[in-house]
């Protein structure tokens, strides 16, 4: 539709804020909350980026022996050092709540409001699963002897690299787990249905708001696929 | 106004689900097997591009979305591509420097050592480079 001609177009910072406030619409289809959180998943895209490729810069850099993460992020279970164990639980419980995090908004859209946010609420204490384990992990490394500027396994750099990159991602998960809890009660209360105004924003929310905050979980996930990968396989 | 809810059968979600699952499963598989060198990152790399793709796919719901947002997500992080490039070379250099002017031969060398570490002897666990 060519409407453009009806308004004159203004000059100056007026111009400059009419554009950008004009009624045009790239991401058809999309909600407009879901389209700035991807947005947003994308500049989170570039700073994990930078923060695995500083850890590849210091690692590929450095002349001391980087340390055997096999080793390093092993378990001791009866006696036998299983490499990576926590790590590969940590793993699949991430997995899992993306899981119930994926039924969720699909039970969010068919309105079953109780279903939703159970699933909902259940991917919260998966993913509180998940960051206990990363405090017993820390504390267990902490107590071994890894600081963020030295360690006793090898290269220097092992230490600040594993604690910036993991502890990054863990505040991540942390404030998802809180929106996870925050969107679970407002399901479960009704909010969506009733129209509820929410505290801080004081908008009505709609049951597409759990597709947004699943894109932000499964995102996290995408994140532990490669530091999974990147720091503790390779 | 068109339909903006994703909405899709519950089983498609299970498939991809234990799909990560397996995939999760093989690449803790490579390091428990100790593959090395080539082996070891292809495997390592080919499994979290697999996940990735999974997640983004179905689970992000990436292969209902329209092109125009397609795009606009996924032509920028080619960008990392260029940094991971110009990061590696210049990592290769650095390494290449440190070895020419302050490897000495000996473990945790000069540089960059606190004062009160420089007389503390060096610790001996390495593993090989």
């Amino acid at each position: 539709m060519a409407t453009t001609s009806k308004i004159p177009l203004k000059d100056g910072m007026e111009g400059f804020v009419s554009d950008w406030a004009s009624d045009q619409r790239a991401f058809k289809g999309v909600p407009w909350g879901k389209a700035m959180m991807w947005i947003f998943l994308l500049s989170d895209t570039f700073i994990f980026s930078c923060f695995l490729i500083a850890y590849m810069t210091a690692r590929w850099s450095t002349v001391e022996p980087w340390p055997n993460t096999s080793e390093v992020f092993s378990l001791t279970v009866n006696g036998v050092s299983v490499p990576l164990l926590l790590i590969a639980i940590m793993t699949f419980i991430l997995i899992t709540s993306s899981g119930t995090m994926a039924m969720a908004v699909r039970s969010g859209y068919q309105k079953k409001r109780k279903q939703a946010g159970a699933l909902l609420f259940l991917t919260a204490i998966l993913g509180l699963s998940f960051v206990g384990m990363q405090a017993f992990e820390w504390s267990k490394l902490i107590a071994e002897g890894i600081r963020p500027w030295e360690n006793p396994f090898g290269a220097r750099q092992f230490g600040s690299v594993f604690f910036m990159v993991t502890g990054f991602h863990g505040i991540h998960v942390s404030f998802g787990v809180l929106f996870l809890f925050i969107t679970a009660r407002k399901v479960l209360r009704g909010d969506y249905d009733t129209g509820r105004r929410g505290f801080f924003t004081w908008q009505k929310g709609r049951y597409e708001i759990i597709e947004t905050l699943g894109l932000y979980w499964h995102f996290v996930d995408l994140v532990w696929v490669f530091i999974f990968a990147f720091f503790y396989l390779w | 106004m068109a339909q903006e809810g994703q909405e899709h059968p519950i089983s498609t979600y299970l498939w991809v689900w234990i799909l990560l699952f397996v995939l999760s499963a093989c690449s803790y598989a490579v390091d428990y097997v100790g593959f090395q060198g080539f082996t070891r990152w292809s495997l390592v790399i080919l499994f979290m591009f697999l996940k990735a793709y999974f997640i983004c796919a179905v689970f992000m719901h990436m292969v209902w979305e329209r092109m125009a947002l397609v795009l606009a997500l996924f032509i920028p992080t080619f960008a990392i591509i260029v940094f991971v490039g110009i990061m590696g070379f210049e990592s290769d250099y650095t390494q290449l420097g440190r070895k020419v002017f302050f490897d000495t031969g000996k473990p945790a060398t000069v540089y960059a050592v606190p004062h009160s570490e420089v007389h503390k002897e060096s610790h001996s666990e390495k593993g090989d480079h």
